[in-house]
């Protein structure tokens, strides 16, 4: 039973309510850090830390916490969290830190978090909320990476830094400068309608 | 003289040159959310540019006078956002009390603003840019009129949308994204003022 919420959990966040492409939420860093996939995949991966962390602390101590002030508690304990992974980004991998800049500590806003601290943690046992906050972390990671990947091949010619289309490519600028952000996640989100509405009238 | 310079040389950057939607990407949830009419996104704008000049106004006080004399800068993100937090409970009561015709105006967008990247992110870039506090009170509100800007503009052509034909798969948020899109193309003209 147990187990079974937990895979629940983990599935949901990666498909059905994929934070990205489903529920719209944390728009920022999904637009501001995507311009290559290496930025991509470590603001995926430290908010999948926080999203982990934050939702079992929150549903342990989900009883002790009267409902007035709850959202408070939850940002401060969010906070905490952000900071370890802010030190430890800045201690190890010191040239995410300087690309990803000030939106590290900005994971802290991010809605995403929060939604699942109030929607999911603070209802659910300490596993299955670690669970939810991987399964919501590793979509919001793919969300990410799909927009990030199609940005630097695009606008870089180049992925993860590695050229692949030789000298003679002509990389669109436009796609690694904030317009191409919003162009390219709106096109992708017109695809992703129209796979769904294909997908729903085959059925 | 020199404050005056000052003072317009912020607005050119904090207007237009890093337009915080356009540009920098801080505060995209109410540029999306609450852009469906001009009049909400103007509340909403204005509730922000309030909050985020107080918001600098007592980061700024608790960064000189307590982080750093105590040599805990480290928790700067944890101290700003629970201030943040509390400001906005704190206004929200005060303006209810004091000023109801605003809070009626308003008073729906404060809860919202704690989790608006904007003022966090506002508070962080004056103590890392280490302004003073008429540069930082001056940065913060020219910010948030950028904010403001580029939202009841949004709203403007969103209004428009409504009415006009759009293909089926691109309605609702793929549309919003590429006109946001193309408006980030203007101010990317922008970019080259320096001053």
């Amino acid at each position: 039973m147990n187990s079974n919420t937990s895979l629940k959990a983990f599935k949901n966040g990666l498909t059905t309510e994929n934070p990205t492409f489903v529920q719209l939420l944390g728009m920022c860093p999904t637009l501001a850090v995507t311009t290559s996939l290496i930025n991509a995949i470590g603001m995926g991966l430290s908010a999948t830390f926080v999203l982990i962390f934050s939702n079992l602390v929150i549903s342990l101590v989900r009883k002790c916490i009267p409902s007035k002030i709850r959202i408070a508690s939850y940002i401060v304990i969010i906070a905490a969290f952000v900071s370890i992974i802010e030190m430890l980004l800045k201690a190890y991998l010191p040239s995410i830190s300087n690309a990803l800049g000030l939106f590290i500590p900005l994971i802290t806003v991010n809605c995403i978090i929060l939604a699942r601290a109030e929607s999911f943690a603070s209802k659910n046992k300490p596993i299955p909320s670690a669970f939810d906050g991987l399964g919501m972390g590793l979509g919001f990671t793919l969300g990410l990476s799909v927009l990030g990947t199609i940005r630097e091949i695009l606008g870089a010619g180049t992925i993860l830094g590695i050229s692949i289309f030789g000298s003679g490519f002509q990389p669109a600028l436009m796609l690694i400068l904030p317009p191409g952000a919003f162009l390219c996640l709106g096109i992708i989100l017109a695809v992703y309608n129209m796979i769904k509405d294909k997908k729903g009238a085959t059925k | 003289m020199d404050y005056l310079k000052e003072f317009l040389s912020l607005a050119v950057l904090g207007v237009l040159v890093e337009n915080f939607v356009l540009v920098k990407f801080y505060g995209i949830c109410p540029f999306l959310g609450v852009s469906k009419k001009t009049n909400t996104a103007l509340g909403m704008g204005m509730a922000v540019t309030f909050v985020m000049v107080l918001a600098s106004i007592l980061t700024w006080i608790v960064q000189k006078y307590v982080l750093i004399p105590l040599n805990v800068e480290y928790l700067q993100t944890l101290s700003f956002i629970l201030l943040i937090a509390a400001l906005v409970q704190f206004v929200e009561m005060f303006v209810a009390k004091t000023v109801p015709s605003l809070y009626n105006a308003l008073g729906i967008y404060l809860p919202l603003i704690t989790t608006n990247c904007a003022v966090l992110g506002v508070t962080l870039i004056n103590v890392q840019r280490q302004y003073t506090l008429f540069q930082t009170i001056s940065f913060s509100f020219w910010s948030a009129i950028g904010f403001t800007l580029s939202i009841v503009l949004f709203a403007g052509v969103r209004e428009k949308l409504e009415t006009s034909n759009i293909p089926k798969y691109l309605k609702g948020f793929p549309i919003a994204l590429i006109t946001a899109g193309l408006m980030a193309m203007a101010f990317l003209g922008f970019q080259g003022l320096n001053f």
